[in-house]
This record gives structure tokens, C-alpha cells and sequence, in this order.
């Protein structure tokens, strides 16, 4: 396994003002601002990309690959997340995107929708075979996957356990190019920073198929002037409206066609729900499709139209695509002989939030952090760095900081040094003192 | 260690913060997923009751070694028929709270059904106390 603790999303330390908007923003409590900068506990994050939307300066980025990488390989596929489709005006064609793209250095293309529409499908099935037990939630965005894992381990089993639309794409081309020479490379073009975490670090299968991940803004540039060069476009598209619809909020809920779903975006929404789900209030639901960014992956950190812009342009061709009965459906519904769509690994409970591994331990520290907390002002103005006072009060037990780190403690602190200072000032030395 | 919540009566909107604030400490120490699943569960079930029925009251949460207790008092109406209350399906809840989804003929039983020991109090016109036990692990 590569670095356990990469993430996609960094802090470039060059742009931070230390201004500490960031903190109260992140669904983990990752971050805190010390000495004038921010910086991410790495543990905690999950690559969800709120800090990049809410970082004022800039400063808040996500590392993809860039497309000199495709220079490693001897045979490039491009394999588009349906959202790109959402990235330039309706009136530009499926093909003309993809030719474009294609003409960027790949010698083939085959769009994530298409092996959205195969998920889709398996999905039912699951949700059909499952009937009955509980709610299901779709794994198919990994920011999900990790909160699950971090924040809500009681409900690992309830996720879908299959690999992402992305990952099957990556599986489908390797299984369909495995007798040709040379290096194949399977390059993701992304909206999503956590997928550039999910292929270096991925959940529920060993090693990802994915070679890059390169971000549609990163991108943009250039697609965007071949786009406008295409002379011939090439009959590339073949997902049908099914998976070009999983780039928008309840399109893959819509897709998977359970009568009981719900579609949720945005990562407070998400939280909420999942708290509902753990406390047992959300009943009579067979599947829940959870989508960390606004509108769903149209929202995603590295996507460059506007999020509601980009989900009008995509419910378009949506319907565009159900007009033309004539485009054929994916793969038949079905996965290629050899391809596996089911995750081999159990994912496991990370709790980023435990105070220490020995019960009797945690339990004092908590004690702790109750007294510290109720010393403090209860302001949760986050001038410490941390986003709240109880977050300060954790830290501050968990070693990582003191209590001066609150300016009305500070405050207090000054002011009594004072009192005595006053205090030893007054007094006279002995002899004089009568 | 112990945790004391006040809950405020009529107001929907903010049932289910205790339950919440509970579940994030039992996940700070370390407590077995499935043992949090049965206390977030019984408690927001017991929490939501008394929103609907009692206009509030107050939640003492006790942590030791190996069980976790809960208990819910407040100065309601009091339950006059206890045995008719535990039935399943069974439910007191006022038509608006119903058309919200809430208590919908869950409630006592479903507590039951995910804690190890429920007792209930309950005094027509002074109010009722609910004892929730949860062992720890299992
Ligand atoms: S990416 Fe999300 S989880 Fe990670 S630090 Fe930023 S806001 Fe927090
Ligand atoms: S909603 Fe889509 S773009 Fe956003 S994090 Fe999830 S998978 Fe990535």
C-alpha cells in the first residue's frame, strides 16, 4: 500500500494568511492554524475539498497528475467522468468533447458513464437480493467511504461493497487491452480531488487500475481550444443518459431505479443524514446515494463550470441522449467476462477521533477536556486555531497545545500576572516599611 | 463519567442534539461500534419521546467500565397505562407529530428492543422517568 496518509488536498503554506476561515468549515475537524498557518491532521482529513472552497487566499489545493504522465505509457485511454459533459455549453456534442479530448494525446476514450450505467444495474440487483436489510449507501463517492469509516463505523455494512464507476472503467479497458504490447494507461479525467486519493490509497480493493488522475481544470485550457478544432468528430460516445446522469445529484439514486431512495449533497446534508441513519430515524429507505459536493459531482474542487450551471447543461443532454433511442447502452447492462465488480477487502473502523486505545485512559482524558472546556469562554470564535473551544480542550489534553492558546485565557492570564505585579510593586523593602 | 443535557419541549428542530453529542464522546472512547449504534438508537427514540410527549425535560448519562445509562426525566403527563404502552405499534403521539414521521408507533418498544434494561416511572400528572442500561461490547 502506498503512503497511508496521502492526501489530495494540501495546503500550499506560501498562500496561507492564517486567517483560520478554514477551520470551521472542515466536516473532520482537520485543520488548525498555528503560527500564522494553516496546516491538516492528516488522519482526520477525508479529501472532502470544503477547504479549498472556502480558503479565501487560495491557499488550499489539490495535487492531480499531470498530462506529461501520459508519456510513461505506450497505449493512453482517457476515461471521463461524466461531469466533463457538463463543462461546455449544451450545444457542443458528446463526440466533439470527447474527440477533443482524445486529440489531447490518447489514443482511446471510454466515458465513466458507460460503466456507471453496468453499476447502475448491479445495484438493483444488490438492492433487490438485500431487500430488508436496512439501508444502503452508495460507496461510489470515496469522500463518503472515508467519513463512513471515520465518523460512522456502524454503519460500514450498509455501504454498497462495489468499486466506483471509475474503477470499473480503469478495469473494463485493462481487461479489453490485456493482449496488446506495451504499457497501457488509464488516466481519469476528474471533477474530484478525493479520487486522486482513492487510486494512490484506495478502500475496498487492494490496488486501484487507474494510472493518473488528471483534473478537468487542469485541463480545461487546452480541451477547451480543441474542442473548437475538431474537424471530424468520432462516434466515441456510447453511455446513454442513465450514466451521463450519475454527475448530478440523484442521478445515480434515479439510475440504480429503487422506489425507496434518497439523494443527498453537500457534506452537511450528508452528515445529517448519516447521523439520522446511525440514530435508526431514517426507516423505510432502501438506498441512500450520498454525494459530498453541491450538486454532486458537478460541485466537485476540480470541475470549472459553476455547479448549477453545469447540472442544467447535463440534465440537457440527458435528454437529449433519452431521445435518441438509437445510441446502445453500455456493455449491455452487463461487466466484460473477467471484470470483478465487487470489493475484496473489508473496510475497516478508523476512528480519527479516539482519545486513546485504553478505555480507562480515554475516559480520564474526557474528564479532562470536560473541566478545560467549561474554563473556556464557550465562544467557539476559533482565534485558537481550532474550530471550537471544545476541539481546543481536546487538544490541549491530547498534548498538542496549551490553554494560552485562547486569548480571553491568555487575557485572564495577563491580567492576574498584573494583579501581583501591581501587588510586589506596592511593597517596600523591609527597612523602609512603617 | 457523567453528562447531563437539558431538553427543550415542542421544538423539533433541535430533538436529537443529546443523542448526537453522546455519540461523538462514545466514539471518542473507543466505545464498539455496535454498542453505539443500540445507545444512539434508544436514546434518540427516548429523546424524541420526550419532545413529543412531555415538552422536554432532562437526560443524565452515566459512562463506567462496562455500562452505559441513561436517564430521562421529565415533568409530563405521565404514561396512565404502562403495559398498553410497551405494545408494539402503540403510540400517544399527537396527530402533528405523527404527519412529521416522528413516534410513529416505535418508541417504547424499540428502545426495548436495543438496550439490555428499560424501566420506566411513571406518575399520571407528574411526569416519568426512563432507565435505559446498555452494556458495553456487546
Ligand atoms: S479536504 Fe475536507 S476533510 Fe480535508 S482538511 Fe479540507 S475540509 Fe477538512
Ligand atoms: S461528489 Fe463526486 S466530485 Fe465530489 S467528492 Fe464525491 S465523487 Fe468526488
Amino acid at each position: 500500500m502506498e503512503d497511508h496518509y496521502f492526501h489530495s488536498v494540501t495546503l500550499d503554506a506560501s498562500l496561507c494568511k492564517g486567517c483560520t476561515v478554514c477551520i470551521k468549515g472542515c466536516p473532520t475537524e482537520a485543520i488548525r492554524v498555528q503560527k500564522g498557518r494553516a496546516w491538516i491532521i492528516p488522519e482526520r482529513c477525508i479529501d472532502c475539498g470544503e477547504c479549498i472552497r472556502t480558503c479565501p487566499s487560495g491557499a488550499k489545493k489539490a495535487i492531480s497528475d499531470p498530462i506529461s504522465l501520459l508519456e510513461q505509457f505506450d497505449y493512453c485511454v482517457a476515461i471521463p467522468a461524466p461531469t466533463l459533459y457538463g463543462q461546455f455549453r449544451a450545444s457542443v456534442s458528446c463526440n466533439r468533447i470527447l474527440t477533443a479530448l482524445k486529440s489531447l494525446g490518447f489514443d482511446d476514450v471510454y466515458e465513466v458513464a458507460a460503466a456507471a450505467e453496468i453499476l447502475s444495474h448491479e445495484t438493483r440487483d444488490f438492492l433487490i437480493q438485500n431487500k430488508g436489510k436496512g439501508t444502503f449507501i452508495s460507496s461510489s463517492c470515496p469522500v463518503i467511504v472515508r467519513l463512513v469509516e471515520s465518523r460512522f463505523p456502524s454503519l460500514l455494512d450498509q455501504l454498497v461493497p462495489m468499486i466506483s464507476p471509475m474503477e470499473l472503467s480503469a478495469r473494463i479497458v485493462k481487461e479489453r487491452e490485456k493482449d496488446r504490447p506495451g504499457k497501457v494507461g488509464v488516466f481519469f479525467i476528474s471533477p474530484c480531488a478525493a479520487k486522486v486519493t482513492d487510486v494512490k490509497n484506495p478502500r475496498g480493493i487492494t490496488h486501484s487500475s487507474v494510472d493518473g488522475v488528471i483534473g478537468i481544470k487542469d485541463i480545461y485550457k487546452e480541451l477547451k481550444l480543441a474542442v473548437s478544432q475538431v474537424e471530424e468528430e468520432e462516434p466515441l460516445n456510447k453511455a446513454s443518459a442513465l450514466g451521463i446522469s450519475w454527475a448530478r445529484t440523484d442521478g445515480e439514486g434515479a439510475a440504480v431505479n429503487s422506489e425507496n431512495h434518497i439523494s443527498v449533497d453537500g457534506i452537511d446534508h450528508v452528515i445529517d443524514v448519516l447521523e439520522n441513519l446511525e440514530n435508526g430515524h431514517i426507516r423505510d429507505v432502501d438506498f441512500v446515494e450520498l454525494m459530498s459536493c453541491p450538486g454532486g459531482c458537478v460541485g466537485g474542487p476540480l470541475a470549472v463550470e459553476n455547479p448549477y450551471v453545469a447540472r442544467s447543461i447535463v440534465s440537457i443532454r440527458e435528454g437529449r441522449h433519452r431521445e435518441e433511442e438509437s445510441l446502445s447502452y453500455a456493455e449491455s447492462f452487463h461487466p466484460p467476462k473477467g471484470v470483478d465488480l465487487l470489493w475484496t477487502e473489508q473496510l475497516e473502523s478508523r476512528a480519527t477521533h479516539l482519545l486513546d486505545p485504553d478505555y480507562k485512559t480515554a475516559i480520564k482524558m474526557m474528564e479532562e477536556i470536560e473541566i478545560i472546556r467549561k474554563g473556556l469562554p464557550g465562544l467557539d470564535c476559533g482565534s485558537c486555531g481550532a474550530p471550537s473551544c471544545r476541539a481546543l480542550a481536546e487538544d490541549i489534553v491530547l498534548g498538542k497545545t496549551s490553554e494560552t492558546d485562547c486569548v480571553f485565557k491568555l487575557r485572564e492570564k495577563i491580567r492576574d500576572l498584573t494583579r501581583e505585579m501591581i501587588q510586589l510593586e506596592s511593597r517596600m523593602p523591609p527597612g523602609l516599611d512603617r | 463519567m457523567n453528562f447531563e443535557y437539558q431538553v427543550t419541549g415542542d421544538d423539533f428542530s433541535l430533538a436529537g442534539r443529546a443523542s448526537s453529542d453522546i455519540k461523538k464522546k462514545l466514539k471518542q472512547l473507543g466505545i464498539p461500534s455496535c454498542t453505539i449504534k443500540r445507545t444512539a438508537i434508544s436514546m434518540y427514540e427516548a429523546e424524541i419521546n420526550m419532545v413529543i410527549h412531555a415538552d422536554g425535560g432532562s437526560i443524565s448519562i452515566n459512562i463506567d467500565d462496562d455500562i452505559i445509562s441513561i436517564v430521562l426525566k421529565d415533568t409530563g403527563p405521565g404514561i396512565p397505562d404502562l403495559a398498553l404502552a410497551m405494545q408494539e405499534g402503540y403510540t400517544t403521539a399527537s396527530e402533528a407529530a405523527r404527519e412529521l414521521g416522528f413516534g410513529a408507533g416505535m418508541g417504547l418498544m424499540n428502545i426495548k428492543r436495543n438496550s439490555d434494561n428499560l424501566t420506566i416511572d411513571s406518575i399520571v400528572g407528574q411526569g416519568t422517568t426512563v432507565t435505559i442500561l446498555l452494556k458495553i461490547g456487546e
